[in-house]
């Protein structure tokens, strides 16, 4: 494996058996993430990003989940192939997660500081006097003010923002972080707290070397902390690159849309209409094999219903996966 | 000219009872709080969860009862009406909710979702009233042979147009939009803001836009009020608001607003510190005194005026004096 990766996902397949048919929530999705680097993981609703983070740390129930096939290569390792005694090791201390809500994350009858002490007495021998001392570091690390205070606090004695900058605490308590998985850290705050969190995250990703996959719906806060940007549609890897390619130059009919729709494009000082994606993200029970995206698409013609594009390499690190890559190029102009 | 709804010294407050003892409390949800609705006007009210907003809108459409203070539309008090009154005056006032999933009841079918407001106000005969239902249903982008199937076989987006659908379809003059577009997709979110410009050209409608989202408020807005605590602390001209806010709470505001340009990243921003405080006692003298870097004395002992910076520009800050 590159001395570079901390993480390589190779052409996963995620299915789901229901009862109304097979759900195919991650479809052939190749990525990896460099040492130190923030990628992040953007799409809407159901595109599969977070089915994509919970194949990584082995979340998805099984069944009725089915991981046909892949491999997730972290520090050397298949993840796929560990015993599961292997992969709760690695759980909380070198691959850590974040959730949206976090007050439902956190155990509502336990003190903050118990709760944080509990991760260092799970993996590491110490006593639960300096777990205790730890987890108060951590709270002061987090830039809690007066840690030793909160530490005895309930989660239900903090505000939102606070609990959160708890489970960032708890995912960094380890003596050796590698991966946080941030599943919309910060959808449930307010602007101004959400600014702080991704400032704490920007922050401490430098001083704990870290990487961080960041999922997230928000093209504002991908534009704001990612250093690498992968595009997700139904299930579908469709653009990938450098956050300044994607917002510099944009090349998947998909990701020109999303950007187009935000209602914050400069473009739309004057209150013209928005460039609307015409229709709805499709159902993806009946997903066929050809582009995802075809059916929403300007530019789509007969061979996109057929099969899934190969890439096409835009520059260096920037590919899109589009039949259409040549029209969308001549079409859309320098900068959308 | 005449405002289409006045709005003045509004004030609604709830009894909580307290964690200690059996003392109530009293939580300031909307704190004398004065502005005017221009007809064709779209004014937007942007704060943070806990400021207001959402019971500002329903107040002022008496879906929720006021503490005190007065809603003239048209002239005449909303809180004055008779109920047989109010129920004429709801015709024209209508409002448009954030989630289409539970504004939605989920056993009755899009037909009887829509046509129920036109039956209740006796629009005409079932008949008519079916054609009705048509001509709004193509109107919102729905197609009306659909109009049999239940909520839960549509999607989000789709779902807000019936909400917007049953929203339109008595004809109002006024709709107050509660996050409208929050829960839905950016995709799906452009094509909701594109219907709602759209409707409001062709039956020429007035909105309060109600969001948190700055970016949309921005877009949709011809006005803007931003809320803090309970209190208006600025209010402007979109443009106005946008360029010149002088508000320290909107400095924060737009500052924490991420920016879709990793450009921009670079300008390293004023992050203002704290939490929002909690509405049942929000801090004495101005409720964001503890958050701003440029706090005086005064400020912790007196809430500041909402005055006049510049023509049509309020702000409510010791600063401006």
């Amino acid at each position: 494996m590159d001395e570079k990766k901390l993480l390589s996902i190779e052409n996963i397949n995620v299915h789901f058996n229901t009862r109304r048919g097979v759900v195919k929530a991650v479809r052939d999705l190749s990525l990896h993430i460099n040492k130190g680097e923030t990628l992040a993981l953007v799409g809407e609703s159901g595109c599969g990003k977070s089915v994509t983070a919970h194949t990584i740390n082995q979340l998805i129930p099984m069944p009725p989940g089915v991981i046909e096939s892949g491999s997730v290569m972290f520090r050397d390792r298949d993840l796929l192939k560990l015993p599961l005694k292997e992969i709760q090791k690695l759980r909380g201390t070198q691959i850590s997660m974040i959730f949206q809500e976090p007050m439902t994350s956190l155990n509502p009858v336990f003190k903050i500081g118990e709760q944080l002490a509990d991760v260092f007495l799970a993996h590491q021998k110490m006593t639960k006097k300096e777990a205790h001392a730890k987890a108060v570091e951590l709270l002061d690390l987090v830039k809690i003010p007066s840690p030793e205070k909160r530490a005895m606090d309930y989660p239900h004695q903090l505000s939102g923002g606070m609990r959160q900058r708890v489970m960032i605490a708890m995912a960094l308590a380890s003596p050796e972080p590698g991966l946080m998985i941030a599943d919309e850290p910060t959808t449930a705050l307010d602007v101004t707290i959400q600014a702080q969190i991704l400032d704490l995250l920007t922050d401490l990703k430098d001083k704990v070397d870290m990487s961080i996959l960041l999922i997230t719906h928000d093209m504002g806060v991908v534009a704001e902390t990612a250093d690498r940007v992968v595009v997700m549609y139904a299930g579908r890897k469709v653009e990938e690159g450098t956050v300044f390619q994607i917002f510099d130059n944009p090349s998947h009919p998909y990701t020109l849309g999303l950007l187009n729709s935000l209602p914050s494009n400069e473009k739309y000082s004057d209150s013209s209409r928005l460039e609307a994606i015409p229709g709805n993200v499709p159902d993806l029970l009946s997903l066929g094999e050809g582009c995802p995206f075809a059916n929403r698409c300007n530019y789509a013609d007969d061979s996109c219903e057929k099969s899934f594009p190969h890439s096409t390499c835009i520059e260096e690190e920037h590919n899109i996966w589009c039949h259409k890559a040549d029209d969308v190029k001549k079409t859309k102009g320098p900068k959308s | 000219m005449k405002p289409l709804m006045e709005v003045k010294n509004l004030k609604k407050y709830y009894q909580i009872s307290s964690r200690e003892g059996n003392k109530k409390q009293t939580l300031k949800a909307v704190d004398d709080v004065s502005f005017n609705i221009m007809k064709g006007e779209i004014l937007g009210v942007v704060g943070e969860s806990g400021c207001g907003k959402s019971t500002l809108g329903k107040t002022v459409l008496r879906l929720h009862e006021k503490t005190e203070g007065e809603v003239l539309y048209g002239g005449r008090d909303l809180f004055s009406l008779h109920h047989k009154e109010m129920t004429e005056l709801r015709k024209s006032i209508q409002m448009v909710f954030q989630d289409p999933f539970s504004s939605l009841n989920p056993r009755k079918k899009v037909s009887s979702l829509i046509g129920q407001p036109l039956r209740i106000h006796n629009a005409g005969s079932p008949g008519e009233i079916n054609g009705m239902i048509e001509d709004i249903m193509n109107e919102v982008g729905i197609n009306p042979m659909y109009k049999n199937r239940f909520p839960h076989q549509f999607s989000g987006g789709q779902r807000q147009r019936i909400g917007i659908a049953r929203a339109l379809a008595l004809n109002p003059e006024f709709v107050v939009c509660d996050e409208a577009v929050s829960a839905l997709d950016v995709s799906v979110q452009a094509q909701i803001l594109n219907l709602l410009q759209d409707l409001r050209e062709k039956h020429d409608l007035t909105y309060m836009f109600i969001a948190h989202d700055l970016a949309v408020v921005e877009y949709i807005s011809t006005r803007i009020v931003v809320m803090y605590l309970g209190k208006i602390i600025e209010v402007a001209e979109k443009d106005e608001l946008v360029n010149n806010h002088t508000h320290p709470y909107t400095k924060a505001l737009f500052n924490a607003f991420p920016l879709t340009d990793p450009h921009k990243r670079a300008e390293k921003k004023k992050i203002v510190m704290g939490d929002v405080p909690s509405p049942v006692n929000p801090p004495a003298g101005c409720h964001f005194h503890p958050r701003c870097p440029y706090a005086k004395a005064v400020c912790k002992e007196q809430y500041p005026p909402l005055k006049e910076v510049a023509p049509g520009h309020m702000s409510a800050c010791w600063l401006n004096e």
